[in-house]
């Protein structure tokens, strides 16, 4: 019998996106990452290659929310009260291609910490690991507003890809990375059209459209995954079918989100049926992960040592086969 | 591929009589192509004419249940190849497998570990559904067996072996039962699909790749045995999902009847964690039943909640049960606040009261599975509605305060809330990420006030 396999071809690409810079391009990373550049679904090369495999970042807080379990501090203990030493121990022994560094301290209701006391943190980040990073604000517009111009000076050249650029205030993120020669993430969550009109608006003020990462939602399994999945699917398809305002690559925040899951949380006493305590939660962040891989997200952001550990597993596992 | 009007034509009587209303065979079988008549209208067709019209309409993925009829599963007959072009319609069930070699205590208790994978999540039961019974010593007496007392525990089965006398000795004790038989292969085909027939049971067919399949699959249809399920071979993740994508375009895209069934997918990663991943990829890109082996209740709980969020109707929204929900242990003296059950809506408003670190009780409206605006514009979420829902949640009896929280986009119903409702409304932030910060401040000075 013979069978011709269905071979999808698309006319656009996703755009190829760089971040970290090394000594000879303006920065001092010992290493960069490529992202993007795919011209097919993931993980289905008989259509067309993708060039760069999906990249594992590691979260570093520099105030850990005091409400973490326990299952979640333990394998950290050693390194939260300081994010150098944290971010070190992502590279060195879980080894994460980024780190994404959050910058929540600076939150009035958190340590209402100063622009200048952020800055400082990301030198100390920057200096401590050789691999790119991606900083993200902390989520309350007017600080953030103060916070970033210092930030990304203090990081000026090295291509870090910051955020998040939301619809209702980018304008001072994309001036700042301007300045500075950063990447953007934008986020609008869960809607497709909102995601084009903010990379409209931010590349009107002059930063290119293969400079911003989208960032499409907060979700996490049992807690809105499927959105989420249908959204990066539809922003996939879309910038695949040419779309240049839907091209750019994707980013999962993927631990945060699931340790927020009861799942993840409650003890073993509580739910005896619900198994392990101490594995629901990688399980919990991993199974996210997995999803939103197969969605398209080109980089996820992991919390638990586990996780890193099988997602980049699971991405070597995916990326080895030849076509079907 | 969809039948041509040339297609058609060749099968008809070619008498151009006109009885159908067309004046020639060749105009009906136009009509026939595009679906605008039906071949009823012949008179003369023949039976094998009628047969490939309507083999031509069937779905695209054959529907196959598995199991017994009072509570068989059906899989396959899916449409799309993107959740959000429509739904997704048949969860692929959790197939658990276990070896028979083993004494039948340890059976027993194999089963009883399957059994208790059984969780509920947003008012569903989710649960591992089929054990997958595996014969490692070829002996049809003790498979036999093992099926039965697995049947009689309630499980519905798919039987592993790939000696057909073993799994006609297990097929022949439980016919009313309809197990599926795993597998057909290059080997046994025939002798299997013999047992399929005999016993009308669900037939797995696994190929050496998609080409060796669909050979086998068009053997053993033509045999009688057409409720079929795929196995492309592959055991690696990325091989894997390579299969299960084009067998599903094939059968979308190309109508290619030889893959047109559902496929299963079989978790084989070694690491715990690994499997998680791995089988949550497979219920994304189209596997129609998962094999797995014996997962741990934290595994299971994963899966199951991948498999209900992927197969989740995009245009039906999980809703929460309308009542009181509590975030951490509230007491008489905690904050009452009001929001939809809208699932995505009431865990946005449920984490951020979380962040507040300040246990609050919810009071939850049925909107009928709309969020805040669209169910206030659609008048479901209005004064009367929310206060019919805080007197019937029976919040006054757990509270010794009278103070609620609406949404900060629906103030403009507070007044009307406050007479029908006789509670003091307070209107919070717009965004519930706003929460923590509003129950810091607005909260505690109305409870100073009061």
């Amino acid at each position: 019998m013979s069978l011709e396999l269905v071979k999808e071809t698309w006319p656009g690409k996703i755009f190829t996106i760089t971040i970290g810079a090394t000594a000879a391009e303006g920065g001092t990373r010992a290493r960069t990452v490529t992202l993007g550049g795919h011209g097919a679904l993931p993980f289905l090369p008989g259509d067309a290659p993708s060039p760069h495999p999906p990249l594992v970042a590691m979260e570093v807080m520099d105030v850990v929310p005091p409400d973490w379990p326990e299952h979640l501090r333990a394998p950290l203990a050693d390194v939260l009260a300081s994010p150098a030493d944290w971010a070190r121990k992502c590279v060195e022994d879980c080894g994460a291609d980024l780190v994404c560094l959050r910058l929540q301290a600076p939150h009035p209701e958190w340590k209402d910490a100063s622009p200048d006391e952020a800055a400082a943190t990301v030198r100390a980040v920057l200096q401590a690991v050789p691999v790119p990073l991606i900083i993200l604000g902390c989520g309350h517009a007017d600080k953030d507003n103060e916070v970033w111009p210092r930030v990304t000076e203090a990081a000026r050249g090295e291509r870090c890809l910051v955020g998040m650029a939301v619809p209702e205030n980018y304008k001072t993120l994309v001036v700042a990375c301007l300045a500075d020669g950063h990447n953007v993430l934008a986020e609008a969550p869960i809607d497709v059209n909102i995601q084009k009109q903010l990379n409209i608006l931010i590349t009107e003020m002059g930063l290119s459209a293969d400079r911003i990462v989208l960032h499409p939602g907060n979700a996490s399994l049992g807690y809105g995954l499927e959105y989420e999945y249908s959204i990066m699917e539809r922003i996939r398809l879309a910038g695949l079918q040419g779309d240049r305002m839907l091209s750019q690559p994707m980013l999962a925040v993927v631990g945060e989100e699931a340790w927020k899951a009861k799942e993840a949380r409650l003890p073993e006493g509580a739910m005896p049926a619900w198994g392990a305590e101490a594995l629901r939660g990688p399980a919990w962040e991993a199974a996210t992960a997995a999803a939103f891989l197969q969605a398209g997200a080109d980089m996820v952001v992991l919390v638990h040592p586990e996780t890193a550990a099988t997602v980049r597993r699971t991405i070597t596992e995916l990326t080895k086969g030849s076509a079907a | 591929m969809p039948l041509t009007a040339l297609d058609i034509y060749k099968i008809l009587p070619k008498t151009n009589c006109g009885e159908c209303g067309f004046p020639t065979c060749l105009a009906f079988a136009m009509q026939l192509a595009t679906k605008k008549a039906a071949i009823d209208a012949c008179p003369y067709a023949s039976d094998d004419a009628k047969a490939t019209l309507a083999g031509a309409a069937a779905p695209p993925i054959r529907l196959v249940t598995i199991g017994p009829q009072d509570c068989s599963i059906g899989i396959g007959k899916e449409t799309v190849l993107f959740r959000h072009e429509e739904t997704f319609y048949h969860p692929p069930p959790i197939a658990v497998r276990v070896t028979t070699d083993r004494p039948p205590e340890d059976l027993r208790e194999a089963l009883a570990r399957v059994r208790a994978l059984e969780f509920e999540r947003v008012g569903q039961a989710l649960r591992v559904e089929i054990v997958a019974l595996e014969d490692a010593a070829g002996e049809p007496e003790r498979f036999a067996a093992a099926a039965t007392s697995a049947a009689e525990a309630g499980f519905v089965l798919m039987l592993m072996s790939e000696t057909p006398a073993v799994l006609d000795a297990a097929a022949a004790r439980m016919r009313q039962d309809r197990p599926l038989l795993y597998a057909a292969t290059e080997d046994n085909w025939q002798a299997v699909a013999q047992v399929a027939k005999t016993h009308k049971c669900p037939l797995a067919v696994r190929g050496r790749n998609l080409v060796a399949l669909a050979d086998l699959t068009a053997r053993i249809a033509a045999q009688g045995v057409t409720d079929l399920v795929l196995d492309s071979g592959a055991r690696d993740h990325a091989a894997t999902l390579q299969g299960l994508t084009q067998i599903r375009r094939l059968a979308l895209r190309k109508m290619f009847r030889p893959l047109g069934y559902p496929a299963l997918a079989f978790v084989t990663a070694r690491h715990p964690l690994d499997q998680v991943m791995q089988g949550t990829a497979y219920i994304g890109k189209y596997a129609a039943l998962l094999v797995t082996g014996e997962l741990e209740p934290w595994q299971a709980l994963a899966l199951v909640t991948a498999r209900q969020n992927i197969y989740t109707d995009p245009q039906k929204p999980i809703q929460v049960e309308a009542g009181i929900h509590t975030v951490g242990t509230p007491d008489e003296a905690s904050p009452v606040l009001v929001t939809t059950n809208f699932s995505l809506t009431y865990f946005t408003v449920e984490g951020d009261a979380e962040a507040s670190r300040a246990p609050a009780w919810i009071v939850v409206v049925n909107t009928e599975g709309q969020s805040v605006m669209t169910a206030w514009a659609a008048d479901k979420f209005n004064a009367e509605t929310i206060a019919k829902a805080i007197q019937e949640s029976g919040i006054a009896d757990r509270v010794t305060h009278r103070r609620a929280v609406i949404p900060g986009g629906v103030a403009a119903i507070s007044g009307k809330l406050e007479d029908l409702s006789g509670w003091q409304i307070l209107v919070g932030p717009r965004e519930s990420a706003g929460l923590p910060a509003f129950l810091r401040a607005q909260w505690k000075q109305a409870g100073v006030a009061a």
